[in-house]
């Protein structure tokens, strides 16, 4: 019971925070409506000069509602966890009976919170403004938002290890992570339009068999769900990683002592 | 003061790289005692403190509080205790009444509303609860930050000079505060400060800490006169420039 209390306040904090000014629930849309009205109109636009049975609008919006999606997962536990860099919090937290896993725990429930609202206020943007929905998919939304939760949980949770490793210098790491997989997980552009080098590397990134899935789907009406499991796998092992890195980072920062400074790192 | 021991320190240390920043402190704190913890700058005080509260790891020794180690009864001995210190305030982007309610959920409060009332006003803190806690002055974050160190009743009070940021009037109060309630609850309190009239009035013992080695304890109202010393400044000042002399002694 007082594990979910813990787990709770953590939780209520970034939401308290969330609340006490407007400029913060404006990072849940911002970003993500940009980019859905950049490639919205690009698709519109491809769409009216191609001329062809290629539904460019189709094809694309999806993949990036879904991949903002997945950047607002990172960004759920990565940034709250920047919050604690950014008040010095660390002292506080870890000197009551927090433990590390409550402590990812509550970002984790964050991340729902933010990712949730984020999502459904993009695809209705989607929706009114491109006369596009997500909601095409059908239940295959739940498996593609579970591989893309699980990873974007792996990524926020490395990135918050790194951070927490290297000291606030290192925060670059947090920004820099999501926009650095976009162009190998095939958000844009199919698998096969990548050298295949890069389609090696691109295999072992699971959001990749999550878009891959979605443009099968948008142009053949089926899938094969044999990738889907395989980005599910991947992703509850980078999620295991990540959480080990993480707890490797931990032990580290108090055999070097450096939560009473961690500013100055 | 009870026979009960809260804390038992045993050959505590910690060495960070070649650097040793405590070497080998043993002590022990027992129900209703008030133990100060004295020594110059780098003496190895805020790591002995920052190793009871868990957030450094010793590189040896034990530490044992309620009569259990704690590596491994961490969470549960945590519940019970509790810190304030001159360089930790609360963070300054929530309000004073929003940092106090999810800090006593950290620490499983019950009653959680009247419990931040009544530390609000006995802090006398409570027209700040609304306002932002960055907002504050250093004093009355540290006002705060005391109501937070209280939240949870803790048998075991970490002090890290707590009242350096406050005024002579409010450091009256806090310390008559800290007195009683280490008396009222059996609380062990461990206390550090540079003030040596605030040490007099307030501590039952003291440990003098230099180099990361105990030098000096004993009763700060007797101690100095033991050492051939007018009074507590005298006696820490003797402490920081030539400890090996009184080692010796």
């Amino acid at each position: 019971m007082n594990s979910l209390k813990r787990i709770f306040a953590i939780f209520w904090r970034q939401m308290l925070l969330l609340k006490g000014n407007p400029f913060r629930p404006l990072n849940l849309f911002y970003f993500s409506a940009l980019e859905l009205f950049l490639w919205g109109v690009l698709s519109v636009y491809l769409d009216r000069v191609a001329g062809s049975d290629l539904n460019f609008a189709a094809l694309i919006l999806g993949t990036v509602i879904m991949s903002s999606f997945m950047s607002r997962v990172v960004f759920g536990v990565s940034a709250s966890f920047l919050e604690d860099v950014w008040t010095r919090n660390f002292i506080n937290l870890f000197s009551s009976p927090l433990s590390l896993q409550e402590y990812i725990l509550g970002f984790v429930a964050v991340s729902i919170v933010e990712s949730s609202v984020s999502l459904g206020f993009i695809a209705l943007l989607a929706w009114i403004l491109l006369s596009y929905s997500i909601f095409t998919f059908g239940l295959l939304l739940i498996p593609f938002a579970a591989v893309l939760f699980v990873f974007g949980l792996a990524v926020g949770i490395l990135a918050t290890a790194v951070v927490l490793r290297f000291g606030p210098s290192a925060e670059m790491v947090v920004w820099s992570i999501p926009p650095l997989l976009a162009p190998f997980s095939a958000v844009f552009y199919p698998l096969a339009a990548l050298p295949l080098f890069l389609q090696r590397i691109s295999f072992f990134i699971p959001a990749t068999h999550v878009f891959e899935g979605m443009r099968a789907v948008v142009r053949t009406g089926t899938m094969d769900m044999r990738e889907l499991v395989v980005g599910f796998v991947l992703a509850v092992l980078y999620c295991i990683a990540a959480y080990f890195f993480l707890y490797r980072s931990y032990r580290s920062v108090l055999r070097r002592g450096t939560f009473a400074r961690f500013a100055t790192e | 003061m009870g026979t009960e021991k809260i804390l038992e320190v045993q050959n505590l240390r910690k060495v960070y790289n070649d650097v040793i920043a405590v070497d080998g402190v043993s002590f022990d704190i027992r129900a209703g005692e008030i133990v100060g913890l004295l020594g110059p700058n780098g003496a190895g005080k805020t790591t002995t403190i920052d190793m009871i509260l868990g957030i450094v790891e010793p590189s040896g020794g034990s530490i044992r509080v309620f009569g259990k180690d704690f590596a491994r009864h961490r969470s549960e001995i945590l519940s019970r205790v509790n810190f304030s210190a001159v360089y930790a305030h609360l963070p300054g982007n929530t309000t004073v009444r929003q940092n106090l309610t999810i800090f006593a959920l950290l620490y499983g409060v019950s009653r959680i509303r009247e419990r931040i009332a009544a530390l609000l006003k006995e802090f006398n803190i409570e027209k700040f609860a609304r306002v932002r806690t960055g907002f504050l002055s250093s004093g009355e974050q540290s006002r705060v930050h005391m109501a937070k160190a209280m939240l949870n009743e803790p048998r075991l009070l970490l002090m890290d000079e707590p009242t350096a940021s406050i005024d002579p009037s409010d450091s009256a109060i806090i310390r008559e505060k800290i007195k009683a309630y280490a008396a009222g609850a059996g609380a062990g309190v461990l206390w550090t400060s540079h003030d040596m009239y605030e040490i007099e009035e307030v501590c039952d013992r003291v440990l003098f800490i230099s180099h990361g080695k105990i030098l000096l304890e004993g009763n700060p109202r007797e101690l100095p006169a033991a050492y051939g010393k007018k009074n507590l400044e005298e006696l820490f000042i003797a402490v920081a420039r030539e400890p090996l002399s009184l080692a010796r002694l």
